[in-house]
């Protein structure tokens, strides 16, 4: 067996440092090593986007990205939306709007639901449902969690 | 979207609460298959079948066991034959148990490509998944089966030489080596389609498809010295699980108990043991508890499809716009073992409508691909694709509006069905007139745009549900139910115990019992959840309120018989002065013979039909035959919406699957019956852009069968889709669909076909 | 998956030493969508990954005077977020915008796609419309080659043992042109093209003469197939929809396409003939409008 590699990098702004194995995908690590498992699987090949997490600011599929490749990086998961006990907007929005069903995506399209706001603070309906296209949900059609995105967009314009 | 008017008697059904399991589904914490995990955990990995029918002539696990990391293999011979046979399996099914054993790993034959064949335990699932690609099989491969007329067709190779034909919802027959039929019918179907003014005659043929569920199926096992094994797993029923394991691994159901995590979807395809019996078994072997986890392929290869199908269907109308015969055959896929839903598929297929002369036909049809499961509403979009199609026709033949052909011929509250008894109460004629008079329905079209309607149909199911109240001292309540929450059905329930107890909603903490902590409760299924396990909740709570009103009267020094119950307020009836809030009451219990708690089980049979009309506007690019969605509008009738935005998820839900249902989704096997698309890239369900905001209109005629009115509302949802699209595209370019997926190639070459007709 | 070393080269010779040293046993990693994927269904086994990232020239991505450089190892989404890039290279835009979704646009790579030679890529049609050469380095030195020689059937690539990508890189456009990129999928995103395109325009000062033309169609033979007839037609004629057309028409003889999953021989063939006219005037649209 190859030896484990050490990581070092920041999840949720705090440091984290960890042994793995250079098979392990990033899903994996946090998920098994870090016990993260706020974040999913649902197809283990980039198609679902249910491991959607960000990297360095940047939203990826955490299953098409080795562990060995975060040494350094600041990683942000969906349990870190949530500070000191406040929801993030979009937290509260995807519940206030009915933006999920089984729940299971959803941790996923919070993540890519913030990615979005971060870089286009007033989306468009057709802006949202491109930047979410890397996201599959199975049971709402998409229209709750739409609308729970353009709220969210409101609540923080109305933050700022 | 149209919310419906809180009716004024209603304080808490009717609004829209947020769901007390949210905020651990926003904030990452709540616990699927995959996130529960308990110490010395192994990981199993499945070999499966490379072959879609193929016979097993040995298998040597030796290289693979003498892999480091490696604690347990398992194949067929380590599983006993099953003690007892048929077993009802609800929604008015049985299955023969042989054929779930079987389905669980193969023995001797392999009948679908992805069929188990064998599993390993190691250490971690990277040296599982190596240890599987050690394990040599030598089969002998037969010829595939890979469709119903194929698979009718004299000479077709044949799966099982014996089979017990099964049921869901009516029995079939064994008519042809890999096919049992049923049929049914009513009048004189000849004389019908002579007094016909028009006919129109139709073959359809509809693919395979999946749920399509994004978490896969997820479970783990552990076994105690007594024998007892616990399985926890992302189902939709426990007890359904539990029954599987309990007769696969032949152990005492008391012995299997079964906690349901968090699910990540179902749709009907998560009732079935697939991994559960494996995990078991590896459990035992190993001597250490174990998870399974299938992968995506896996998952797409081998849990069950919805029945790829071929149907014909004739029908006859008068001039005047009466519909006076159908003759109706269905050939469904059942899999690679008997019992699809092709029972469901018939009946479906035109009770909406009053024919007087019908003659339907359906064949439950062995092929080499998984065993077919429910999906939303089994059976009913494939014949409503079918129906609908043919309704549209012969309006046009008769020069009538197709929504007014169908108002002229909608099944009424009273009406006698072809199953011989009364139309429960059904607004279907109201709920037509609605698509008339909405604004979408005359909306301006564009070149190259279509609007196509479809009316359709569901049962829903009814079946055994289990409820268990418990009072606090402080007034809340603890609710607890045998219901997989797949949706929020933790609040719909909550919502229905507040209403029924006189408290608010925020009072009642909902919790989904495992099989050993709750009564019996099939499954989350039939569109039955907040229908008939609210029906548990409500009895419960009828017991709980008449306890607490015999306390009041202890209390009270007077008789039982003289405490009024409104809405939790405790009155006595003899005098004004006693009153007792729910709160109030609920402080004193302890001290009046102690805390009160009610269980209810109920098996309600007065489902309420579910009836949908969509509205649909395409477009259809007509140089590559691609269509877009442009408008949807959803019309349904929910009995009472108890929670209106969830009624509306469920309906856009549904309406998004039957889209991709409609337009992309398929199986798509090569020759020898390998699955070609088994990943979420090529198995291409509905993207965010592919679809428009799903507009929704929520009728309410009330169920009777229920005591605030309600219907379920799941699964009708997923049947209009399919065949609006297809009559939106003839409205758009003037082509008639006649198979699915209506995939842009299909399309195009309808167009080429229509060019080369005009020319 | 299988079990494996990962070293993360910091310099190129370091890079190529091991390349040199371990054949083809040793994968470089870019983005690692083609290849984390592939290794997963085991159609991918190196016994070394060695992580493309930190080269410092495969990070290259500069806009000069004669060109656009592209380092193998930058994202699809530094690209198109790059506001000169867009505006001088809008069909790279097209074609990078649409990988996957937002998250694999955020680690895919210009380079894993044109190293991964799968004949539905969607950058390499651009790439050739665009006249993009792939400057190589490997054990005997540097050499470059035009795009459309680099892959050779489906996941077969012109590179030598313990050769890499550096970069590509594209001429400036000329004056009066445009290029426009589609592809044809099923769905609205997330898909593989059923079929795709790109062509590149030259036009006359007064836009209404083809100068001369390049057209790239993919997804319809074993590699992305550059139709040199298809632009060579349009020379020095007038910008018309019969040209187009007639461009069309010669696409669709050449491609070569197979039936699967995805599609058939008679729908692509089909499709070529659209995608080539609708990338043509797109092309020519842009041409028009200064390359926007
Ligand atoms: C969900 C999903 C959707 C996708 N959608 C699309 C799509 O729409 N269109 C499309 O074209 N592709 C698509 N792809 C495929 C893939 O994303 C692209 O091909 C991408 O451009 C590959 O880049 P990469 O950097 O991730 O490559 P990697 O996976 O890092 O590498 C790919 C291959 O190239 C080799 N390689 C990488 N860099 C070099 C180098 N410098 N020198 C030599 N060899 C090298 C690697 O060893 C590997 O064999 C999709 C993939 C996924 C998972």
């Amino acid at each position: 067996m190859s030896t484990k590699k050490r990581v070092a990098a920041t999840v949720n702004g705090d440091a984290a440092e960890f042994l793995c194995e250079p098979r392990q995908s990033l899903l994996e690590v946090l998920r098994e090593v870090l016990s993260l498992t706020g974040t999913k699987e649902g197809c283990n090949d980039g198609n679902c986007g249910a491991c959607s997490v960000i990297v360095d600011g940047t939203l990826v599929n955490s299953c098409c990205m080795l562990g060995v490749e975060i040494d350094g990086c600041e990683v942000e998961t969906v349990e870190g939306l949530a500070r000191n006990g406040k929801l993030h907007p979009l937290q509260k929005t995807y519940l206030e709007e009915t933006g999920m069903q089984c729940g299971f995506c959803t941790p996923g399209f919070l993540m890519s639901s913030k990615a979005l706001l971060d870089a286009h603070p007033d989306p468009s309906e057709r802006q949202i449902r491109h930047w979410l296209s890397g996201n599959l949900c199975r049971c709402t059609g998409y229209d709750k969690i739409v609308r729970a995105v353009q709220k969210a967009a409101r609540m923080l314009e109305a933050e700022r | 979207m149209n919310k419906p008017e809180k009716l004024p008697h209603f304080r808490v059904v009717g609004t829209n609460p947020i769901r007390p399991d949210g905020l651990d589904k926003v904030t990452g914490r709540a616990v699927y298959g995959d996130d529960f995990k308990i110490a010395g955990m192994l990981h199993g990995k499945v070999l499966r079948s490379p072959h879609a029918h193929a016979r097993i002539k040995s298998i040597d696990t030796r290289r693979a066991a003498k892999l480091p990391g490696v604690r347990a293999i398992i194949t067929g011979a380590d599983f006993p034959k099953p003690s007892v046979a048929m077993v009802p399996m609800g929604e008015g099914g049985y299955v023969d148990m042989n054929d779930t054993a079987d389905n669980v790993i193969a023995k001797g034959k392999a009948f679908y490509d992805g069929h188990v064949i064998a599993a390993v335990a190691a250490d971690n699932p990277h040296i599982a998944e190596e240890a599987v690609a050690l394990i040599d099989v030598k089969y002998e491969v037969l010829p595939p089966v890979m469709d119903v007329r194929s698979a009718m067709a004299p000479g077709a190779a044949v799966l099982h030489e014996t089979f017990n034909p099964g049921a869901f919802f009516m029995k079939t027959h064994k008519v042809l080596p890999n096919a049992s039929r049923l049929e049914l019918g009513a009048g004189d179907v000849a004389r019908g389609f002579k007094e016909a003014d028009v006919i129109v005659e139709r073959e359809f043929t509809t693919e395979t498809v999946h749920q399509g569920y994004i978490e896969s199926h997820i479970c783990t096992a552990q076994w105690d010295e007594r024998g007892q094994v616990t399985i926890w797993t992302t189902t939709q029923g426990a007890f359904a699980i539990r029954d599987q394991v309990a007769i696969v691994c032949a152990v005492p159901m008391s012995h299997v108990r079964v906690v349901p995590l968090e699910i990540g979807g179902g749709f009907g395809g998560k009732d079935t043991a697939y991994i559960e019996p494996l995990a078991a078994m590896l459990a035992k072997k190993a001597d250490r508890p174990v998870k399974v986890v299938m992968s995506r392929a896996e998952s797409l290869r081998a849990t069950g499809p919805s029945s790829g199908t071929f149907i014909r269907a004739k029908m006859g109308a008068k001039k005047d716009g009466t519909l006076v015969a159908a003759d109706l055959s269905f050939a469904y896929e059942a899999g690679g073992f008997p019992g699809g839903p092709i029972a469901a598929g018939v009946l479906t297929s035109i009770t909406r409508y009053n024919i007087p002369n019908v003659r339907l036909e359906g064949f439950d049809v062995l092929v080499n691909k998984p065993k077919v499961k429910p999906y939303r509403a089994p059976g009913a979009t494939q014949s409503n694709f079918a129906v609908e199609q043919v309704m549209n026709q012969l309006a046009e033949k008769l020069g009538m509006d197709p929504v007014e052909f169908r108002i002229r011929n909608a099944m009424k509250t009273g009406d006698r069905l072809i199953l011989g008894f009364p139309c429960p109460p059904v607004g279907g004629v109201e709920m037509l007139e609605a698509v008339k008079k909405h604004p979408h329905y005359k909306a301006p079209l564009g070149k190259n745009q279509g609007r196509g309607v479809a009316f359709s149909f569901w049962f829903g199911a009814g079946l055994t549900s289990s409820a268990e109240l418990s009072v606090n001292s402080d007034g809340t309540v603890q609710m607890c139910t045998g219901s997989c929450d797949l949706s929020g059905t933790r609040l719909t329930l909550a919502m229905q115990a507040a209403e029924a107890l006189g408290i608010d909603v925020e009072d009642v903490s909902p919790t989904i019992g495992d099989t050993h902590s709750v009564g019996y409760t099939l499954q989350s299924v039939g569109s039955r959840t907040t229908f008939a396990t609210g029906i548990a909740v409500y009895e419960a709570a009828q017991k709980v309120l008449k306890e607490m009103a015999g306390r009041a009267a202890l209390l009270w020094e007077t008789d039982p018989a003289n405490v009024a119950v409104d809405r939790g307020d405790f009155t006595d009836m003899n005098n004004p002065a006693h009153r007792f809030t729910f709160r109030e009451l609920a402080d004193k219990l302890e001290h009046s013979g102690g805390p009160v708690s009610a269980q209810s089980t109920v098996t309600p049979e007065r489902v309420g039909f579910q009836l949908a009309a969509h509205l649909v506007d395409i477009e259809v690019d007509t140089e590559t035959g691609k269509v877009d969605i442009l408008r949807y509008t959803a019309f349904q009738d929910a009995g009472k919406a108890v929670h209106p935005d969830f009624v509306a998820g469920q309906i856009q839900g549904g309406v998004v699957q039957g889209l991709g249902w409609a337009l992309n989704e398929e199986f798509w096997y090569d020759a020898k019956g390998r699955l070609c698309n088994a990943s979420l890239l090529d198995y291409r369900m509905p993207i965010a852009l592919d679809v428009p905001m799903i507009d929704v209109v929520i009728l309410e005629t009330p169920n009777p069968g229920h005591p605030f009115g309600v219907r379920g509302v799941g699964e009708v949802p997923i049947v209009p889709p399919a065949a609006a699209v297809a009559n939106a595209i003839y409205d758009a370019i003037g082509v008639r669909m006649d198979a699915l997926p209506m995939k842009p190639g299909r399309v195009l070459q309808k167009i080429k076909e229509q060019k080369s007709a005009a020319a | 998956m299988h079990d494996f070393q990962f070293v993360t080269p910091g310099t190129l010779n370091e890079a190529l030493k091991l390349l040199a040293k371990h054949g083809a046993s040793a994968q470089l990693l870019a983005g690692g969508t083609d290849l984390i994927v592939k290794m997963r269904v085991r159609h991918a086994r190196p016994d070394l990954v060695l992580d493309a990232k930190h080269i410092p020239e495969l990070n290259v991505l500069k806009l000069d005077g004669t060109g656009l450089t592209i380092g193998a190892a930058v994202s699809c989404r530094s690209i198109y977020l790059d506001e000169r890039i867009a505006a001088r290279y809008p069909a790279l835009v097209d074609c990078t915008a649409l990988i996957g979704g937002i998250q694999i646009q955020g680690r895919a790579t210009v380079g894993g796609n044109l190293c991964n030679a799968a004949p539905s890529a969607d950058t390499i049609p651009a790439l050739i419309a665009l006249g993009a050469m792939a400057h190589l380095r490997g054990p005997k030195g540097k050499r470059q080659l035009p795009v459309e020689k680099f892959c050779l059937g489906p996941g077969k690539t012109a590179l030598r043992k313990g050769e890499m990508l550096i970069h590509v890189r594209i001429p400036k456009p000329a004056k009066n042109s445009g290029a426009f990129f589609l592809r044809f999928i099923p769905r609205n995103e997330m898909d593989i093209a059923v079929v795709n395109a790109a062509a590149a325009v030259v036009l006359d000062a007064r836009k209404t003469k083809f100068i001369s033309a390049r057209i790239a169609i993919g997804a319809a033979a074993p590699t992305p197939l550059y139709v040199e007839d298809a632009g060579a037609v349009l020379a020095d004629e007038p910008v018309s929809e019969n040209m187009i057309a007639e461009a069309a028409r010669i696409a669709s003889d050449a491609v070569r396409p197979i039936t699967d999953m995805r599609g058939t021989i008679e729908q692509r063939r089909d499709l070529a003939a659209v995608l080539t006219a609708r990338a043509l005037r797109g092309a020519i649209d842009r041409a028009k409008r200064g390359n926007r």
